[in-house]
């Protein structure tokens, strides 16, 4: 049955949380709690979804939970897998929703560690693109010229220098069996590859597009709208890999305005027209390359 | 309405500490109703029953399971989304006060 | 009834009593000297011999956050480390003790870097003196298999509920080969029976736990509090645990916390941890024989600190000795601090000195022990800290 706004189910998993209004993050939390079901366990490692739910004795999550020490999501999976498995519960589900910075920086050991054993995990990326619990510090998902607390765009610095890793491509060279790119922009799309990493045999990985109107210094109503037009400018993409192919969901013909996309978010409000055409020139080549290597 | 409710424990009594830091999951001490400055209202004569907003909003406080979209005050933040989202504009954003 | 006997390593030992035990979860990660405990647990589950979930991990970080998942869900658990590795833990040595997870882990006592080493000392559990876990240190083979069922016991015991780390003096007793009465595996499953943990995830749909969670200024305290209650807890539940096994099998570890030789009337103790008190031991019967009145005070619980036990044992020596593979720098060795704190706390004040020596792989012969009686016996060094075997012909350049 595809998973939507009519088929998820009406209760509420992840709730009374104290997440900033209009957060992705806790969208991507909730959307993935309603599709694993109540027979999962959720690793939170810290980051504003663990800050948000777990502050004792007030406990938002619904589910079975834990938190974990910050570099260890997988590791913390693979073992909640081997205990689940040892003792006669294969058929929960055992997830992780790490940030950008918890996967592709710190996390990033843990997370090649439990593909590489394959183990039967979930492994969910909530990007919004900077340690933003600490308070909007650059991780390795930033993008480039983003200003950050710790990448100011003065004249020396000038926002964050490199490009985002490119994650989804690190974890699909690991041979793992179901890796997925997904933005909250596209909520259906998200549900459609939660509900194929729950039925996938081995490790799964989706790496979700989630704003933060607090970091991104944008109004809180506009969340979806700029996780909608992230790929519909191809600074982010959807896309898909398994059985050892890479699929490119949304392919647009054009592209929409980056500059228009940047301008909704004071992070980037230094940017000048040398700073759009870079990060236009960015995309175009991973474009570039993405339709050439991924496309049939 | 079918949400999570508030369920502060009872006053009196010695709290019994669990064994190391866990707890039952699911368990609501206070409400963020306090966090909004803009009530979103559903004009249910507008409303298509599309559940946009109920699958966008980051806090699920949008009920489904009745006749009509309901929203549960106690735990919406006023965030603007559902409004935003909303395609036949059915959500308007009342500033909290003037409600 | 009587196990067999076997000729094996105390890593070989420590593997056996693992297997015996049937933790549901082993994760670990190689490190000399640490490293055939998970060979050979990965042989017996290649042979059929164990039913673990054997996990291959990328780090010792991730060995034990793996565990703390494991247990998370109520798995019976075990790890092995050694020196960088334990270090590395040590983030996650207090996730567990906080979490009050009741994981199995042997620690092959060995230098910490630099200079490099995989040669012995016991810089790197002592260090972790403060991350909440309760450390055995053993002495030899037997022992090292025995308290692998002791730490099971006493890990998991309601009142403890806190991880346990059993520590081997790397190669001297982890590669040493000696004479091994094993535990029947009837007896094994009746010492240490698996009951689910209280504290776990229970896999009841309609009851769900949120664990490892945040607590602030307004619980914190408490649930320190309550680590130092279970900690305390456990000095009575290693007593016991070693009585039970005693009843058992006959061997005990006099009384769980320290081993008392010839201290009763001693006038002169030293009190050592892990495998030197087999040299010390061997040093106090000659200078019995010879007529002089000395002592060894075997320290076998580090953490928690047996302080009646301690100064009940030294409250009639006019010296005592505390000989130990650590230093921390600018003071003393750890369990030096320690002795002298429980003897003053006691009303005792023996004359104390500290024996710093056996770094980094550095020998400890019998006639450093013969010297430290010695010199206790005959009055004591003017330094309070002694570095014992230090080589005379090395130039350290300027002094201030």
């Amino acid at each position: 049955m595809a998973m939507n706004a009519k088929t998820i189910p009406n209760e509420e998993m992840f709730y009374g949380h104290k997440a900033c209004g209009g957060c992705g993050g806790s969208l991507t939390v909730r959307l993935a709690m309603k599709v694993l079901g109540k027979k999962s366990i959720g690793v939170y490692p810290p980051n504003c979804m663990s800050t948000v739910g777990f502050i004792y004795p007030h406990m938002c999550y619904f589910g079975n939970a834990t938190t974990a020490p910050f570099a260890a999501s997988g590791a913390v999976m693979s073992g909640l897998r081997a205990g689940a498995d040892a003792l006669g519960h294969e058929d929960w589900h055992v997830y992780c929703m790490a940030g950008d910075g918890g996967t592709a920086d710190i996390g990033i050991q843990a997370l090649s560690g439990a593909i590489d054993r394959n183990d039967r995990v979930i492994y969910i990326c909530y990007d919004n693109e900077a340690y933003m619990n600490t308070g909007i510090q650059k991780s390795g998902l930033t993008p480039t010229g983003t200003r950050t607390t710790n990448t100011p765009a003065g004249s020396n610095i000038h926002g964050a220098i490199q490009p985002k890793k490119r994650i989804f491509e690190i974890v699909a060279a690991h041979g793992i069996p179901y890796a997925a790119t997904a933005s909250v922009g596209y909520p259906e799309d998200y549900l459609r590859k939660l509900e194929k990493a729950a039925a996938c045999p081995g490790t799964s990985f989706i790496h979700v597009l989630a704003p933060c109107p607090t970091g991104w210094q944008a109004p809180s109503e506009i969340t979806i709208e700029l996780a909608k037009e992230a790929v519909d400018t191809g600074m982010w993409f959807l896309a898909e890999y398994e059985n050892g192919q890479y699929h490119l969901n949304k392919n647009p013909k054009e592209f929409a305005s980056i500059e228009a996309y940047l301008k909704k978010q004071g992070r980037f409000s230094h940017m000048v027209q040398a700073d759009f055409d870079e990060l236009a020139a960015q995309r175009d080549e991973q474009w570039g390359r993405m339709r050439a290597e991924w496309c049939d | 309405m079918n949400r999570p409710k508030m369920n502060p424990p009872q006053a009196g009594g010695k709290m019994k500490l669990p064994v190391g830091p866990n707890a039952p999951g699911g368990y609501l001490m206070d409400v963020s109703s306090g966090m909004r400055v803009f009530r979103p209202v559903i004009d249910q004569e507008k409303c298509v029953h599309c559940l946009r907003c109920f699958l966008v909003c980051p806090d699920g406080t949008i009920d489904k399971s009745g006749e009509q979209l309901e929203i549960d005050y106690d735990y919406c933040k006023g965030c603007g989304i559902c409004a935003h989202e909303c395609k036949v504009k059915a959500i308007e954003m009342i500033m909290e006060g003037d409600a | 009834m009587s196990g067999e006997k076997q000729f094996i390593s105390g890593d070989e030992a420590v593997a056996l009593a693992v297997k015996q035990a049937k933790p549901h979860v082993i994760a670990a990660y190689p490190i000399t000297p640490q490293t055939i405990v998970v060979e050979r647990l990965a042989d017996y589950v290649e042979e059929g011999e164990l039913e673990s979930k054997y996990m291959y991990v990328e780090s010792e970080h991730s060995a034990l956050s793996a565990l703390f998942g494991a247990s998370g869900v109520g798995a019976r658990t075990f790890t092995a480390t050694s020196s960088q590795g334990l270090l590395y833990m040590a983030e996650c040595l207090h996730f567990t003790s906080g979490g009050r997870y009741p994981i199995v882990m042997m620690n092959a006592n060995r230098s910490l870097a630099l200079p490099w080493s995989i040669f012995g000392d016991q810089r790197d559990s002592l260090s972790q003196r403060d991350a909440g876990w309760i450390q055995l240190y053993v002495e030899n083979v037997q022992e090292a298999y025995d308290s692998i069922f002791h730490a099971y016991r006493i890990a998991e015991d309601p009142r403890v509920m806190t991880p346990v780390m059993v520590n081997l003096d790397g190669f001297i007793l982890t590669h040493t080969y000696e004479l091994l009465e094993t535990l029947p595996q009837e007896q094994a499953d009746a010492f240490i029976p698996y009951a689910d943990y209280a504290n776990c995830i229970k896999f009841d749909e309609e009851n769900p736990m949120n664990i490892a969670i945040t607590g602030g200024p307004l619980l914190n305290m408490e649930f320190r509090f309550q680590q130092q209650r279970a900690m305390n807890d456990a000095l009575k539940v290693i007593e016991e645990t070693d009585k039970a096994f005693g009843e058992l099998t006959g061997r005990t570890y006099g009384g769980g916390l320290v081993e008392a030789y010839r201290c009763e009337d001693a006038e002169v103790v030293l009190l050592s941890l892990g495998s030197l008190c087999g040299t010390i031991h061997v040093v106090v019967d000659e200078y019995r024989k010879a007529g002089k009145k000395v002592g060894l005070l075997k320290l076998r619980s580090f953490r928690p600190f047996p302080v009646d036990k301690v100064a009940e044992a030294l409250s009639g020596a006019r010296a005592v000795g505390v000989v130990e593979k650590d230093i921390s720098f600018g003071y003393e060795g750890a369990v030096y601090s320690e002795v002298n704190s429980a003897l003053i706390k006691k009303g005792l004040c023996p004359l104390t000195r500290n024996y710093v020596g056996g770094l980094g792989g550095r020998n400890f012969s019998k006639e450093d022990i013969c010297g430290m009686f010695d010199d206790l016996l005959e009055g004591a060094p003017a330094d309070s800290v002694q570095f014992v075997n230090l080589r005379g012909d090395i130039d350290y350049g300027n002094e201030c």
